[in-house]
């Protein structure tokens, strides 16, 4: 270490920039492995059923697999529209014009 | 006791059979019987970096589908008596390999005594990779300090975790180790390579050996010398301290460290 060293710190070349990408992928790679690959057919096929009968937005299912203890829990979110167009879940006939 | 050690990478040319040949004699110079095996069916190269190339008479392909018997296949190395190598098969696909019959050389290789059987795993993630962890006890995870490296290796390290024997049995994990290859000190002071640490904390794992870019690595393979054995280079150096922590030693991080110039180069530039 020269005497004047401490007035350059290390330099901010690209290396600082693929740690950065790096640390961020790998924790979003992290997180989804583990998880059903069948989630996101799961997911398109619900979105199918759910329109038959109110018609909600393609981001308003919400899919995840958690741990709990020895079991997975499979969590499904569905966040029906506010001024929904549903038909009454009793009688429920698939609808004709679809 | 029989350790099964795989060298993995995910991704190719990151120096996976370098190192499972410098791994291999490092151990066997130790007095240990080691096998190294070629898992790499249909683009062998251990043979060639281990120097035997032209005594290859039966492979591994032939041991499991039972056209000779193991001891035919294992090529006993001129240099050192305890290590054998079992070469790849250059004509079959990776479909020639199977998990059971893996498994049944392997146990034979156990109840021959062998103390450490070193598994060199083809790049990607199908099956020869596959079948090269499934039975390991420990992993030596290559990587170079460069991104799609470290991303594949992060990729390996979950399926250590998951699509091993140990794993599926619950035996407790395989045990991961990191080998960075193809270092660059000075470019890493430079801030254009990823340092030992960064890799380290990306990962999360234990770093056991870091092995300096080294001309000696390309002069060690046109030779057919595994690196290790030249004691001049750094990267030879390196391997060696390696292999000591891979026996639990404690060795002090070599190679690091840029080198450091004189006032002179200081002045006048590099």
């Amino acid at each position: 270490m020269g005497l004047f060293d401490f007035l350059r710190s290390r330099p901010r070349g690209s290396a600082t920039v693929a740690t950065e990408r790096l640390r961020i992928i790998v924790a979003q790679e992290r997180a989804q492995s583990g998880r059903p690959d069948y989630l996101p057919l799961l997911r398109r096929e619900l979105l199918e059923v759910i329109r038959k009968y109110v018609n909600i937005d393609p981001e308003a299912i919400e899919i995840s697999v958690e741990r709990e203890g020895n079991q997975d829990v499979l969590e499904l979110s569905v966040a029906l529209p506010e001024k929904g167009v549903a038909a009454p879940a009793t009688d429920a006939t698939p609808a004709s014009d679809a | 006791m029989t350790e099964i050690i795989v060298v993995t990478s995910g991704k190719g040319g990151v120096g996976k059979t370098t190192t499972s040949a410098s791994l291999a004699v490092g151990l066997a110079q130790r007095g240990k019987k080691v096998a190294v095996i070629d898992f790499d069916v249909g683009l062998r190269n251990l043979d060639l970096i281990m120097g035997c190339e032209r005594r290859v008479v039966y492979d591994f392909v032939n041991v499991i589908q039972g056209e000779c018997s193991l001891r035919q296949a294992l090529i006993k190395d001129k240099r050192i008596d305890t290590l054998f190598i079992l070469a790849a098969s250059q004509t079959r696909d990776k479909d020639a390999l199977s998990k059971e019959g893996v498994e049944r050389v392997l146990n034979e290789l156990a109840d021959d005594g062998f103390d450490y059987i070193i598994c060199d795993s083809p790049a990607g993630i199908e099956k020869g990779a596959a079948l090269a962890m499934y039975f390991a006890d420990r992993a030596v995870v290559v990587v170079n300090p460069e991104v799609s490296s470290v991303r594949d290796s992060d990729r390996i390290l979950g399926l250590l975790a998951s699509k091993t024997r140990r794993a599926e049995r619950g035996d407790g994990a395989v045990e991961q180790h990191l080998l960075l290859t193809r270092y660059s000190p000075d470019r890493v002071a430079g801030g254009d390579m990823m340092g030992v640490e960064d890799v380290k904390d990306i990962l999360g794992i234990e770093v056991l050996g870091v092995v300096p870019e080294s001309s000696g690595v390309l002069t060690a393979s046109n030779a057919g010398v595994p690196v290790i054995l030249d004691a001049e280079s750094a990267a030879g150096q390196a391997y060696a301290d390696a292999v000591a922590r891979l026996c639990g030693e404690t060795v002090t991080m070599r190679f690091i460290d840029a080198q450091k110039k004189g006032l002179f180069a200081r002045i006048f530039g590099s």
